[in-house]
């Protein structure tokens, strides 16, 4: 068996056919199966191992040639890839949770295919492609069939369309830097073209208008998954560059250019989260604000970098599940997600906002919930070289809290004598039950992702070593 | 003789560009963007082999069809187009975006020697254009086209220095997928909602 084929051939050829055969009832089961299965078999078989079993021999394979170009997964990418297929799971089963149609699942397959496929392609450089198809795929699932595409969709494509062009141009130009270092005046028009790529992608600020915009246009389901995928696999992109040129990494000035991004992305969407009416749009700013402090873990100087940023990623799948689940279940009670309209929601929905309010709370840093031990572990990195930073990363988790202070009020607001109900089915009370649940284990066991986070710096030849 | 040639496919797209910008017909607008990919097949294959070549020039026509087709589908008045009535300042950008592209090459040339003047201009001169005509509009047909026109650009500089298979099927992938997709929004919320009966009664 080849590794190309289980992670990223398999669930390509499975999100197709769920597409085009599944029964709409079964495809949440059906694809939170198979991502289980994948997730599984990247943590108990190693890659390029051979195993014997009984008289049987099992090897899976590293690498497949396509194209005169090779796809290739190492042993350290055994845990990653549990991790990205086991979160997967989590918004596959919740799809039937949250009323979303089988497209979700099958899409969604794709997608995941696809971006496997981006850590996986030789040279690392055409990940930038790859990420392109993806997010064309993406807005497929942002714009239902029967929703005319607004502003924030068209936004999106334009700066995911912009990115590509100038990420490759960048790194051929660092190629040719590394082949004769002496020529400043490359390396920093490659520098500023690969900045201004990744902040496309990864929306830094002011690159980011487009996701509140779509997060009001988009099912919130839909779009709490392109929150999780995308800048998750473009964060791994990225450190690949970081691992591959040493000038990146020992570059002073590109290391306060992207402190001050960072601290720009989450200061801004704090605030602006402070005074959101929509519940859609303070998702958003919640995973903004994220973004920017995952660059500002970018530039911590220590070998944690890499267990740092995982520590950040891996939650970050759960809490924007919960969260955008527990959104998608109050979508049927108000469309738009606007606060005059939820007024007293939570005596109706009383697990759902439960959830959305654990989740925002670990999104903010709260401590015993997910977020907490990464922003804990980066404010102790951060401390002794740049306390002044850590002033803003507070500022904006400020934010985060005065925005859940005033949904948590609508949430509360309830006419007098209403009486508390449970509107929830089951289903969606089990799954938002699990994955709140979730959040605290790895909140108060942050161990628990050990298994999946040790390897992880051995992903990379010189970051983390 | 060729770079004559080369000069010449340079100023068609200099010409198909602005008819992109200045037209508000969609039919002319397309049609400039079948002769861009045609323009790119030439200067592409000053560097890649003939085959690469033409991957891109029937990717690129079978994108045109695809969005020609759709549109053809609607009706005439949907989609109004937002570009600005006056005529004149599409034309100054374009003239701007010429002088940039035409000032530029030079030093492109200078820095990375062996691309080639034509090919260095023509991809600015797409790349110029895709980027204006981005800066003013958000009619779907036309910011497809504007990101197709500005990913020729691209193809056509990255062709002379990047010779992988894989890319070129790649690239091929994202330009029919920009197809595919400004076909679906252009589609999308004019389809009415199939309800089935069955599920109805259920």
């Amino acid at each position: 068996m080849n590794a190309a084929v289980i992670w990223i051939l398999i669930p390509l050829l499975a999100g197709l056919l769920t597409l085009l055969f599944a029964p709409e009832r079964f495809s949440a089961i059906l694809g939170g199966a198979l991502a289980v299965l994948l997730a599984l078999t990247a943590l108990i078989f190693p890659i390029d191992t051979a195993l014997l079993i009984g008289n049987f021999s099992l090897k899976i394979s590293a690498s497949v040639q396509v194209l005169g170009r090779s796809f290739t997964f190492g042993v350290a990418d055994g845990p990653l890839l549990a991790a990205i297929y086991g979160i997967s799971a989590l918004w596959f089963f919740g799809t039937q949770a949250s009323g979303t149609s089988n497209r979700f699942v099958s899409l969604g397959l794709m997608i995941v295919a696809l971006l496997t496929a981006s850590i996986a392609v030789e040279p690392f450089l055409f990940a930038a492609l790859i990420l392109e198809i993806a997010a064309m795929l993406v807005i497929v699932l942002l714009v239902p069939p029967y929703q005319k595409p607004q502003r924030g969709i068209i936004r999106f494509i334009i700066y995911q369309t912009l990115a590509m062009p100038l990420i490759l141009f960048s790194g051929w130009i660092l190629a040719g830097v590394e082949a004769g270092p002496g020529n400043l005046s490359m390396t920093t028009q490659a520098g500023t073209m690969l900045g201004l790529g990744f902040a496309f992608l990864l929306a830094i600020f002011p690159l980011n208008n487009w996701i509140p915009l779509l997060a009001e246009e988009a099912p919130p389901y839909a779009m709490g998954f392109l929150l999780w995928a995308l800048p998750t696999f473009t964060l791994i992109f990225a450190l690949d560059f970081f691992d591959r040129y040493t000038w990146l990494r020992t570059s002073q000035q590109f290391s306060s250019a992207m402190q001050i991004a960072g601290v720009l992305t989450m200061t801004s969407a704090g605030l602006f989260a402070a005074t959101q009416k929509q519940l859609g749009r303070l998702m958003a700013y919640a995973a903004i604000a994220e973004a920017g402090l995952v660059l500002l873990a970018f530039t911590v100087q220590s070998t944690e970098i890499v267990n740092l940023i995982f520590l950040l990623l891996i939650p970050r799948g759960l809490e924007l599940a919960v969260w955008a689940l527990g959104l998608s279940i109050l979508k049927r009670e108000s469309y738009a997600l606007k606060f005059e309209e939820l007024r007293g929601v939570a005596r109706k929905y009383p697990i759902a906002v439960g959830a959305i309010v654990i989740a925002h709370l670990s999104m903010l840093g709260f401590p015993l919930l997910a977020g907490f031990p990464a922003r804990l572990a980066l404010a102790q990195e951060l401390a002794p070289h740049a306390l002044p930073i850590l002033f803003w990363v507070y500022l904006s988790m400020a934010g985060l809290l005065i925005g859940l202070a005033r949904s948590l009020t609508v949430f509360v607001l309830a006419p007098e004598g209403a009486a508390w109900k449970l509107a929830e089915d089951w289903v969606q009370v089990v799954m938002l039950g699990v994955g709140a649940i979730g959040l605290f284990i790895l909140g108060i066991f942050p161990q628990t992702l050990q298994p999946f986070i040790a390897q992880l710096p051995t992903l990379f030849k010189h970051l983390g070593q | 003789m060729n770079d004559v040639i080369s000069w010449v496919i340079v100023v068609v797209i200099l010409l198909s560009s602005g008819l992109i910008l200045i037209s508000k017909d969609w039919r002319y607008q397309l049609g400039a963007l079948a002769l861009q990919y045609l323009a790119a097949f030439w200067l592409v294959t000053r560097h890649q082999p003939f085959v690469i070549g033409s991957v891109k020039l029937v990717t690129g026509w079978m994108v045109v069809t695809v969005l020609g087709m759709t549109r053809l589908g609607l009706d005439e008045n949907a989609q109004t187009t937002s570009t600005p009535e006056n005529r004149g300042f599409p034309t100054a950008l374009v003239l701007v975006i010429a002088f940039l592209a035409f000032g530029v090459a030079p030093r492109i040339e200078a820095a990375m020697p062996g691309l080639g003047l034509p090919v260095i201009t023509g991809g600015l001169l797409l790349i110029g254009a895709g980027l204006m005509q981005l800066g003013l509009t958000s009619n779907i047909l036309r910011v497809v086209i504007s990101l197709l026109t500005l990913l020729i650009g691209f193809e056509i500089i990255y062709a002379a220095i990047e010779n992988s298979i894989l890319v070129t099927g790649l690239l091929a992938s994202v330009n029919l997928g920009l197809g595919l997709l400004g076909a679906y929004l252009l589609l999308a919320g004019r389809t009415s909602l199939a309800i089935d009966p069955e599920e109805e009664t259920e």
